[in-house]
Parts: C-alpha cells; sequence; structure tokens
C-alpha cells in the first residue's frame, strides 16, 4: 500500500483538477483511501460471530441492521399521509439494479392493499372485442424481461431553484431507479382484443383510491410495452403496482400506471389532470410543453456527492449513473474543474437502453477546493446540457423534465454540497 | 440408440427449426394463449370513468356552481382553502400572477385547457377520503363552482353532459404538443 503511494503524485492528469485516466484501476489495482485507510488487525478469538453458531434460515432476508440507514427518505402532503413521494438513496446504493425496497415511489393517494384473485385487467374502446384478464391468466402468456429504469417526470426539479438546494443527491434525484422488469408484451393483449383502425391513443387506469389515469399513444404501446409482472424476479411489490403495472421504457414514470385494470383504446387522449394541470411544462411565452414523455439525457456523480467528506488528499473513484430514455448511454465526461476540462470516464457492461449505466474514473484530490461535474451522451447524439443552457431555453418555471448537469462543490476540508 | 431420429422426428425437428426461423423474422410472433374474457356493455359502461373533451363518458346528471359551493367547503376547502386558493393542496382559482411572468399562478382558470378534466378527476379521486362517492349532481356541481370561483361561468349556468364540454377555457391554446400529434 505505502510503496504505491508516491507514484499516485506523478501520474499524468487526462484533464483539470487531478483527473486520472480511467483504465487505472483496472491496471494498476490502486486501492481507494477509503479502503485503505484502516487495516483491522483485530484477533479472531475477537470476533464472537466465528465461535457461537449463526442465526437459522429466514424466509426472506432483510438487509443487516448495520445498514438500515439505507432508507428511502418520504417527502409526503402534510394532510394526506398516502400522497407525496419517496426518494431512493442513490448516494448509498453501488452497480445499477435498484432493491426491490428502495425503488422509489410516487402515490396519489396510498397503496392499495390488492387481493389478486378480486384485480382484472379490462381492454375496452377501439376494439373488436372488449376482454377482462385475470393475474392468473396473463401469468400464462409469453413473457420478456428488460432492464430498465423509470424516472419520475417530476425527478430533479428542485435544480429549476434559483439557489442550489443543499440536500443528498437521492434526495434530489432519486425519483429514479432501476429494476429487471418481467411481464407480457401489451402488443399481445391488443392484438386479441382486435384493435379498431383509427385507434391512435390508450387510455391507462390504476386500481389506487383515485383510479389515475394517463394517455399514451397505441404506437408505443404496440412498440415496447408490458404488463409489468415481476420486479427483479419477484412479483411486483404493492408499492410498485402489485399484481400488475404498465412499463412505458425510457418514458416518464407517471406513464407506468401502477395497479393496472382498465387500457381504454381511443383516438384522442383523455386530458386528463395528470397530463394537462400537471406534467406539463410552462415556459418563459406562457405556453407549456405537453406530452414531454422521453426522459432526456442525463447523469450525476453519486460518490462524491452532497453530504458526503472526503477525508484526505488521495486518489478517489468518482462514481455515478448516466441514462437516457432515447436509448443507450454512449459516453460520460467528468470534469474536476467546473467544467473547463472533461475527462472520458469507463462505462460498466452492460450499457443498455433506457437502462441506468454504472460510470466510474479515477480523481486524485490535491486538498483544494474543485468542482465535480458529469455530463452524458447517449446513442441519438444528446448530450446533456449545462444548466445555464437548460434555463435559458425553458425558463425556471416547467417543473418536470430537469436534466442538466450536477455540480457537486468540495471545500478544502473534503466537505461535497451542492452547487450551480 | 444414439441421436438417430426417425423419419417422423426429422421432420418435425425441421419443421421447429423453419418456425423458429419464422419467428426470428418476425419477433413479435408468438404465441399467446387468448385468455382474455368477453365484457358486456353494461359491465363496461358502470364501470367507465374517462370523461374526454368532447364529452364522451360524461354522465346524466346536472348541477351549478351555487349548488357546488357548499360541497366545496364540505369535501375540498380544508386542503385546498376556503376560495381555493390552496392550503396543504393546491391552489385551484385566484391567479394573479400571468402565465408569461416568474412565479405564475397555475389554476384551473388560468391553466387547465378542458372543463371536462374537472369532471373526469373529482369523480374519479374525491375527496382523497373517499374517493369516487360522490354522484354525477354532485361532481357536476362542484366542477360548476370551481369553473364560476374562477370567472369562467356565472353562477347559475348548469353543467351537464352537453354543457360541460361547450365550456371554452381562457387557456385552451396555451399547450404545444411535443410527442404526440
Amino acid at each position: 500500500m505505502s510503496r504505491q503511494r508516491p507514484a499516485l503524485h506523478t501520474l499524468p492528469e487526462v484533464a483539470g483538477g487531478g483527473l486520472l485516466d480511467r483504465r487505472l484501476f483496472l491496471r494498476r489495482g490502486l486501492a481507494l483511501a477509503t479502503a485503505a485507510a484502516a487495516i483491522d488487525t483485530q484477533a479472531a478469538d475477537e470476533l464472537p460471530w466465528l465461535h457461537t453458531p449463526g442465526a437459522p434460515f429466514t424466509p426472506y432476508g432483510q438487509p443487516s441492521p448495520h445498514e438500515r440507514l439505507t432508507a428511502r427518505r418520504i417527502g409526503a402532503n402534510r394532510a394526506v399521509a398516502g400522497n407525496g413521494v419517496s426518494f431512493t438513496p442513490l448516494e448509498d446504493l453501488e452497480g445499477i439494479i435498484t432493491p426491490n425496497g428502495l425503488h422509489f415511489e410516487r402515490h396519489h393517494n396510498g397503496v392499495p392493499q390488492i387481493d389478486p384473485a378480486r384485480h382484472r385487467l379490462v381492454v375496452h374502446g377501439l376494439v373488436r372485442q372488449p376482454l377482462s384478464f385475470d393475474v392468473r391468466s396473463l401469468l400464462r402468456y409469453p413473457m420478456r424481461s428488460r432492464m430498465l429504469f423509470i424516472e419520475c417526470g417530476g425527478n430533479s426539479n428542485a435544480g429549476w431553484h434559483g439557489e442550489p438546494i443543499q440536500r443528498s443527491a437521492g434526495s434530489v434525484h432519486g425519483l429514479l431507479s432501476c429494476a429487471e422488469w418481467t411481464g407480457v408484451p401489451l402488443s399481445l393483449l391488443l392484438d386479441e382484443a382486435g384493435v379498431d383502425v383509427g385507434a391512435s391513443w390508450v387510455i391507462a387506469e390504476g386500481a389506487d383510491a383515485g383510479a389515475m389515469n394517463m394517455s399514451i399513444p397505441l404506437a408505443k404501446m404496440r412498440d415496447d410495452c408490458l404488463i409489468g409482472l415481476y420486479q427483479n424476479g419477484e412479483r411486483l411489490r404493492p408499492e410498485n403496482g402489485y399484481p400488475m403495472r404498465l412499463i412505458v421504457p425510457g418514458w416518464e414514470g407517471v406513464l407506468h400506471v401502477k395497479w393496472l385494470q382498465r387500457l381504454e383504446v381511443t383516438d384522442q387522449p383523455v386530458m386528463s389532470r395528470n397530463e394537462t394541470s400537471k406534467y406539463t411544462e410552462l415556459q418563459p411565452s406562457g405556453k407549456a410543453r405537453q406530452f414531454t414523455f422521453t426522459m432526456d439525457c442525463k447523469s450525476l456523480i453519486t460518490s462524491p456527492s452532497h453530504g458526503q467528506t472526503l477525508p484526505r488528499p488521495d486518489v478517489y473513484q468518482l462514481s455515478g449513473l448516466a441514462w437516457s430514455g432515447h436509448g443507450r448511454i454512449r459516453r460520460v465526461e467528468v470534469s474536476a474543474d467546473g467544467g473547463k476540462s472533461w475527462a472520458d470516464a469507463a462505462l460498466e457492461s452492460p450499457a443498455l437502453p433506457r437502462c441506468l449505466t454504472r460510470f466510474r474514473i479515477p480523481w486524485r484530490w490535491d486538498g483544494k477546493p474543485a468542482v465535480l461535474k458529469s455530463r452524458a451522451t447517449d446513442e441519438r447524439g444528446n448530450l446533456q446540457p449545462e444548466r445555464a443552457a437548460l434555463v435559458a431555453e425553458r425558463g425556471r418555471a416547467g417543473y418536470f423534465h430537469y436534466n442538466a448537469i450536477v455540480a457537486w462543490a468540495v471545500e478544502d476540508d473534503g466537505l461535497v454540497t451542492h452547487t450551480y | 440408440m444414439g441421436w438417430s431420429r426417425t423419419p417422423t422426428e426429422h421432420a418435425a425437428a425441421l419443421l421447429s427449426g423453419l418456425l423458429l426461423s419464422a419467428c426470428a423474422a418476425t419477433p413479435n410472433a408468438v404465441e399467446a394463449p387468448r385468455l382474455g374474457q368477453p365484457v358486456d356493455g353494461a359491465t363496461l359502461a358502470r364501470q367507465q370513468l374517462n370523461a374526454f373533451p368532447d364529452g364522451r363518458g360524461l354522465p346524466p346528471g346536472r348541477g351549478t356552481a351555487s349548488e357546488g359551493a357548499a360541497l366545496f367547503a364540505h369535501h375540498c376547502a380544508a386542503c385546498h382553502g376556503k376560495d381555493a386558493r390552496g392550503g396543504s393542496a393546491e391552489e385551484l382559482a385566484g391567479a394573479t400572477r400571468p402565465l408569461n411572468t416568474p412565479a405564475a399562478d397555475k389554476t384551473v382558470g388560468s391553466y387547465w385547457p378542458y372543463a371536462t378534466t374537472l369532471f373526469d378527476f373529482i369523480r374519479r379521486a374525491k375527496p382523497m377520503t373517499a374517493p369516487g362517492t360522490l354522484n354525477a349532481d354532485e361532481v357536476y356541481a362542484l366542477s360548476a363552482w370551481l369553473l364560476h370561483i374562477n370567472g369562467v361561468i356565472a353562477a347559475d349556468d348548469v353543467m351537464d353532459a352537453r354543457t360541460l364540454p361547450a365550456v371554452r377555457m381562457p387557456n385552451r391554446d396555451g399547450f404545444i404538443r411535443i410527442e404526440a400529434d
């Protein structure tokens, strides 16, 4: 360990502020400061778990009690407890998969406790034959599995504020999660019901208290939407739509209607509250963008991020997430000098379309103030914008679809805060 | 023994190969079991909650703002405020800052493009403590009161399946469709 330290100071930068070659860790296996700090030399006889029988089997495993702080952060309406959100703690997680118990939530009026035996999915409207499907029947249909992110259209909305919000990465950007979703291609059910010529929209409706509804273009529904039944291998969690939800790859979270009970095939959108009054983006002109479905190209450094402290000048591995509703992430660049210079980060495999992609790059922090940024490019060539450019184009009243570059300021004492 | 095949098995293997290649050419050509049960029109009508801008889906019934005032005070004011100017829930009326100014007020009167959205949303989602329990007359009356307090209709204008879709909302043309026609 100590023999490698002098070498850190001589490694060449690939961009300003101490960014190092993204392949460095693979080539040299440098240890991170945090991992290298304490080599514990406790004698084996001081560790009780080595000398007493462990706990028995459990029917369903739980995280270690030492990880109980890795939890969703809840922001609910003070008058209606089931109206609000819970955020995925992005800064506490690694890799790309969100554990099911930590998937973000947005509920309008609580989580319905649905008995699957009494739940039906009805397909009707402009179809040859209206049909009803029970859960057991749908489980017999051919299925597909896809790794996909779901991001709320209102994720990161504090980015529109005039001052940078001082909250953890997950508490601002954590209306974002990623899972393997398995379910029945919606095209199968639409074909079975027989969609009329002239149909162009499908209105999806949930079985929550409020039966929330959203209109989705028929072409998207036919193309790649699923009736989601499984989440990371197990049946959906109640808060994620049990017994079934709509999966709309790459599009805003509100369209992934949970507790799905009806699909009305129509020739027009219903103009529900959530596609007119909400999930529309007021522009400086006074006009509002509507039906902005695709979640744009975006990225975020999760380690280090707001509220964390770098213990000492050393080499750190920066780690973060990138994603785009338009397809695969092709490139992530990182800056340690506030955007003056950029270096390519390494992308972990797999880099799947409409899925979170993990990026990493080594960074030598010299103990001086620094500003860390990341910017993603997707396979369609969309480049994540600087905040100033996004605000110049859209104003600050749009609330939804904020995808600008996130900047973290590192102070000389190692504390990381949010900055613009 | 071994892997030699009878002529029938050989033909079956060839055939499955052909089927596989046909599937490869058209990825959606999976065999679905067709387990959907037919639903009759009466059941569908009973469950129908979608109310469209052209009036489709609106039920029989009627209501006025005068009738809706007491309903709002009883069911809605605790969260939305006495005059619907907001509380723990959002403001629905009383906009003063126009849409092209910072911190614009997005109320029913200043922002919502369709009056039918009121009926659609109130019928399915309100009140929060007991969604879906208001009858059609009550939903028309609440819609009428919200339109009236926003200055869109008169206190005694009757809202029903014919008149509600005909209400021209002030911000009807305020939206630009980005990813849909």
